[in-house]
């Protein structure tokens, strides 16, 4: 008998069933550039089934209209304007009715609000968007090394919800004496890799070496970095490239992963972005921790953090490159007051004005004109 | 009536099972009755047993299975004790090796590297208790003892891996951790903290022999294969008395490359491929971190990292500014 041949149909009719009925049968089609040196394997690989979807979700709302920078200041008209009293009545309206789209387009003013006093600080919300904006400044005005003149704005981040959908907190500490030393579960930050956990905490938080090569050929024993310090390094890669969408070589060169004058330049600008992120989850968000409740925390009682993905959000340039800064240069593109109150004191519900205006006059501001104004501390 | 059994062997013949040679004063009795399977015939000899057990097989099963357990139950553990979570996430739990302050205590905290100790410990035992038994066996069956040096060979880089490199770096922190996907994050920063290990000479020659082995593993059974309808299969009695499938399958490689192999050759090819694989592979392991700390800029000491043009021209390190 021909024993082959009834054998290679059922084998032949079984996997044209199964290709009719599971997915994933042909690889996804990677669309490469190539950036280096012919052999060296410098290929910009991105998914072209991703591009679509990705363009959909990365589209910059206009402004509400254009502001009219004009007119008195807003600080001599509002009371308890901390930071923003420097813009004119129509830039800071534009402003507020952009902000609400960006994070509460639901909930509307009364997110942060109360509705019966604007000024009034009782809002835990409120005092945390006055921090978010001194951070918004803040990125623009000394992160040039990494947002450039593209700046940022809350909607790079928010995209008209109240909690940016990347973000992250500390894992709860391990379960019971057989840990996991805070690896080998599924990663979902690090491209649901095994790799270790902690490498947020050590490098977005903390300030723990991120670099773990050796500079000379021969081991000299200097260098104490193992295997595991790389293996963290290794899931902050994976990390950033799961949150921009990019792959190794957009930044590292192929042959030596830690050489830097074979790198891109994209290399340094990432560089600029690990610092920066660890700034702002240090000075801006971890010093909010009294302020937000409970619900809004961690399992760990630590506040929400960003990471690469919070701005970039699958991207290589968050929003494709479109700068939603130039219709808000004076809002967030020029540092007001940058001080941070002493947050332990805030009681919600009762505290009317947290943070540096003790009573309804705010400092008064510097005349309003061209480039960037002067914070009131320096003016005096 | 001749045919190809190019998937299955389709002609069983089934005689009386056979015992096996009697066994020496000493040796332990082997295990089961032997019994017949079709199935099994079709892909391999369809006698099924008798297994010769022994006090080495025994045990090097009971040190494996105690090893198993402890990876199995830590990955449990590390899962809260969760079933569900122990099979979702299956492929990323681990058993990880101590961190590098423990050095190479014994025996650091059980959750902290100890059980990976322990564990490393039974299956190093159970390894090499198999091993010992794959030498005794071949001895005991009057045979040269060519798997066991095989077998050796695997388990030279096997310790490598895990111990004698850890033992030179002076820190059990540099072994490879128990855990399926954890196992090969290991491999991508082992190579990744030493400088690209593509650049390692002992790894392309190891790379070289894998390699080989496939096309050397993949042409010897197409040809053996293909003079099967000679009675090729039967390749001692062809090394002994060559006849036509031998006659033929060395012509057709004479033909197609000018040069043959015999039928006692080709296993010699194969068998030094497969040991010199992880062989070359156990050296470069133990050369790496202990003597080379960056095997690119080795590579470029020792000249085999062809130059290129800079193509981005004046990236400096921010941190050096």
């Amino acid at each position: 008998m021909q024993l082959w041949v009834p054998f290679a149909a059922s084998a032949g009719s079984l996997l044209l069933v199964a290709s009719f009925f599971t997915a994933g049968w042909d690889a996804p089609p990677v669309e490469s550039t190539q950036i280096g040196y012919r052999g060296s394997g410098m290929y910009l690989e991105k998914s072209v089934e991703r591009q679509a979807a990705l363009k959909a979700a990365n589209v910059a709302p206009p402004a509400p209209w254009e502001a009219d920078p004009s007119g008195d200041r807003a600080g001599t008209i509002y009371e308890n304007l901390q930071v923003l009293g420097n813009l004119s009545d129509d830039q800071l309206n534009q402003f507020m009715a952009s902000i609400t789209e960006w994070v509460a387009p639901e909930q509307g003013c009364e997110y942060c609000h109360n509705l019966e006093n604007l000024a009034s600080d009782e809002n835990y919300r409120k005092v945390v968007a006055r921090r978010m904006i001194q951070m918004n400044q803040a990125i623009n005005v000394d992160w040039d090394a990494h947002v450039g003149q593209t700046g940022v704005t809350c909607y790079t981040c928010h995209r008209g919800k109240n909690i940016p959908e990347n973000h992250w907190m500390m894992e709860p500490p391990p379960a019971n004496l057989f840990s996991q030393a805070g690896m080998n579960g599924v990663n979902d930050a690090a491209g649901k890799s095994s790799l270790p956990k902690a490498a947020l905490t050590d490098y977005l938080l903390g300030d723990e070496p991120i670099r773990v090569h050796s500079l000379s050929a021969l081991a000299a024993g200097t260098n104490s970095a193992g295997v595991k310090e790389t293996e963290r390094t290794f899931s902050l890669m994976v990390h950033m490239s799961e949150s921009l969408g990019v792959n190794c070589v957009t930044c590292h060169n192929s042959r030596a992963f830690n050489s830097w004058d074979q790198s891109p330049p994209q290399r340094v600008t990432a560089w600029h972005g690990i610092k920066m992120v660890r700034t702002l989850n240090n000075d801006y968000l971890t010093g909010l921790t009294p302020i937000f409740p409970e619900n809004r925390k961690g399992p760990d009682g630590d506040v929400f953090k960003v990471n690469c993905g919070t701005c970039h959000n699958g991207v290589q340039k968050p929003l494709y490159g479109v700068s939603m800064l130039q219709d808000y240069l004076d809002a967030l593109d020029k540092k007001g007051p940058a001080d941070a109150p002493d947050y332990s004191t805030y009681v919600p519900g009762e505290t009317k004005v947290m943070g540096a205006a003790t009573s309804d006059a705010s400092p008064p501001p510097p005349a309003p004109g061209p480039g960037p104004g002067p914070g009131p501390d320096q003016a005096n | 009536m001749t045919q190809y059994q190019n998937i299955l062997t389709v002609i069983q013949i089934h005689g009386p099972v056979d015992d096996g040679i009697d066994l020496p004063r000493g040796d332990s009795e082997r295990v089961g009755s032997p019994r017949v399977s079709r199935l099994l015939g079709w892909i391999g000899n369809a006698q099924i047993g008798p297994i010769y057990l022994g006090f080495l097989g025994t045990l090097s099963l009971v040190f494996g299975f105690i090893a198993f357990e402890i990876i199995g139950l830590n990955m449990l553990a590390s899962v809260d004790w969760n079933p569900i979570q122990f099979v979702r996430q299956l492929f990323w739990l681990s058993l990880e090796p101590p961190s590098a302050q423990y050095g190479l205590k014994v025996l650091p905290p059980l959750g902290e590297g100890g059980w990976w100790l322990i564990a490393g410990f039974f299956l190093t035992l159970s390894v090499l208790l198999w091993w010992v038994r794959v030498y005794r066996r071949a001895r005991q069956l009057e045979l040269g003892t060519h798997v066991a040096w095989a077998f050796a060979s695997a388990i030279f880089l096997f310790l490598s891996l895990g111990f004698i490199r850890p033992l030179l770096m002076g820190n059990f922190s540099e072994a490879v951790p128990f855990g399926i996907f954890p196992h090969l994050d290991w491999t991508a920063a082992f190579s990744i903290r030493y400088g690209n290990l593509y650049y390692n000479p002992f790894h392309c020659l190891s790379i070289v022999f894998l390699y080989g082995s496939v096309l050397l593993f993949a042409m010897h059974g197409a040809t053996i294969l293909a003079v099967g309808k000679y009675g090729g299969e039967r390749e001692l009695e062809q090394i002994t008395d060559r006849g036509t499938a031998s006659e033929r399958a060395a012509l057709f490689w004479r033909w197609t490359m000018g040069f043959n192999a015999t039928m006692e050759s080709v296993h010699r090819w194969a068998w030094w491929f497969a040991i010199l694989t992880p062989l070359t592979g156990g050296i470069g392991i133990l050369l790496t971190g202990t003597v080379v700390d960056n095997w690119y800029l080795w590579g470029i000491e020792h000249g085999i990292v062809p130059p290129a043009p800079h193509v981005f021209p004046g990236v400096v390190d921010p941190a050096a500014q």
